[in-house]
Parts: C-alpha cells; sequence; structure tokens
C-alpha cells in the first residue's frame, strides 16, 4: 500500500517537510484547519483558543487524569483561506523550542486536495528531538503499559 | 555490498515494537519472548531474526540459554528514523479525513 502521508527530512537540515493528499475538496481540508471545534477532534487535543487570522494566536492542552500533559501554542503571521497559513508552533516544556511552520492547501480535482507543511527548526539538532519524541513516547508507553499488567499480577 | 534489511520496515510492525519494548525491560530467551504471544514460535522466531539482522537486537550466550538484549549502537541509529513520526501525522490526517466526511453528510 502506498503511504498516503510522506515526510521528507534531508540528512543535516534543520527542516522537513510533510505532504499529504486528502479525499477531501479543499474548502473541507482548509476548513478542518481553520475551525477550533473540528481541528480538536483530528488533532486530539484541547483547543484553548485559535485566532484564525494574521496577527492571531493558539493554544492547545491536553489533559490525562488531570494533569496537563500537552501544551502548544504560536503566532499565525499570515492567513489567506483555501491557500496558505504561515504560524510558528511551540510544544510547551520541551527542549524542541519554537518552530516555524508553512502550510499550502491546493486543489488536485474538486474531491481531492493537497496539503504541504515546511517545517524548519532552530537546528539540526532541534529537529532530531522532534522526530524522536514519537519514538520514545511508544517505547515509553509499551513499558508503562507492561509496568500495570506486572504491577496487577503482584 | 551486502543487502542490509530496511530498519524502517522492523520498525514499522506492531509485533517488532512490542518485541523491543519487552527487551528494553530486560534481556530475554526467545521462548520468553514467545511466551507474549499468540503466534507460533515460528512466527516470532522470524521478527527476532529481522530484527537482530537490522542490528536492533543482539545475542548474548549464558550458559546454555541464548539471551536477547538491545544492541544499543542500532537503538541510537533507530531513534532518528521518522517512522513513528510519520506514522504520528498519517493517523492524524487520517482522523481529519473522517472528521471532514462526517461534518461533510451532516449538512
Amino acid at each position: 500500500m502506498e503511504q498516503k502521508t510522506k515526510i521528507i527530512a534531508e540528512e543535516g537540515k534543520q527542516e522537513l517537510t510533510i505532504t499529504r493528499e486528502f479525499d477531501l475538496p479543499l474548502k473541507l481540508l482548509f476548513k478542518a484547519h481553520q475551525e477550533p471545534e473540528l481541528l480538536e477532534q483530528w488533532m486530539g487535543t484541547k483547543v484553548l483558543k485559535l485566532e484564525s487570522k494574521k496577527h492571531g494566536s493558539y493554544a492547545f492542552e491536553t489533559t490525562h487524569n488531570g494533569n496537563v500533559v500537552f501544551r502548544a501554542n504560536g503566532t499565525i503571521h499570515e492567513f489567506i483561506p483555501e491557500q496558505k497559513i504561515i504560524r510558528t508552533f511551540e510544544m510547551e516544556n520541551t527542549k524542541i523550542g519554537v518552530q516555524l511552520e508553512f502550510l499550502e492547501f491546493e486543489k488536485i480535482t474538486d474531491s481531492t486536495s493537497r496539503l504541504t507543511m515546511q517545517v524548519i527548526y532552530r537546528s539540526v539538532e532541534h529537529r532530531a528531538i522532534q522526530l524522536k519524541m514519537p519514538f520514545e513516547y511508544g517505547i515509553n508507553m509499551a513499558h508503562n503499559k507492561l509496568q500495570e499488567i506486572l504491577s496487577s499480577l503482584k | 555490498m551486502k543487502l542490509r534489511r530496511d530498519v524502517f520496515q522492523a520498525i514499522a510492525d506492531p509485533t517488532r515494537r512490542t518485541i523491543i519494548s519487552l527487551i528494553a525491560l530486560q534481556a530475554l530467551t526467545p521462548t520468553a519472548i514467545a511466551e507474549n504471544f499468540d503466534y507460533s514460535r515460528q512466527t516470532i522466531s522470524k521478527h527476532i531474526q529481522i530484527l537482530t539482522e537490522c542490528e536492533i537486537l543482539e545475542q548474548e550466550q549464558k550458559g546454555r540459554e541464548i539471551y536477547y538484549q538491545l544492541n544499543p549502537k542500532g537503538m541510537r541509529e533507530i531513534a532518528e528514523f521518522i517512522e513513528p513520526f510519520r506514522k504520528m501525522w498519517d493517523d492524524r490526517f487520517n482522523k481529519l479525513e473522517t472528521v471532514m466526511k462526517k461534518h461533510q453528510s451532516k449538512k
């Protein structure tokens, strides 16, 4: 099966590109990025604030059992409906720091569309921290699951 | 040039990821690894073989038993790999597609 989401992360560069073709009209793809209640559903995080306009800002927060497990925020630099969003993104309490994101939305056909996200980090090392994170998270989740099972056996 | 297995392929498989996380806790014999799964011993052996070829796991002989442990070199290499990151975005975007299709049909 061909992979729908592609990541280009060239060796030694401080940026990466994420591309994805959607089985959705351009209008709906953009709307999913514009409206807080829709973004919330697919990002899997609570949207505390999302001002979808030039010079607007946003904040996301995810809690688990009453503890904040994820917080992110950023500022929107450019907002052109159904074309482009330029924004900063910063995951709080991580060493990744702030990143600059260029999101480009394109129509392929009346019912399909493409998103290209260029993400620029402060350095190659900052990009590496980001790339490692989901992997380490996966391993940690497996560990936690095991610990839970093991402690329930005691 | 010797053909080396694709590490991407190695960690893309959920069973192999589970094996990695089991072994991350402690070195295990092939039998002990297989006990965690419902699959046949042969299937698990095949997964272990792939992980060893990719230098994610390494063998250690302890008495009469062979134990598998993580190969720190392979693990360091793997951490750089982008597959889990790609998977995270892929899951998100699949969700986006589902959410928006539902949203569209509501109108």
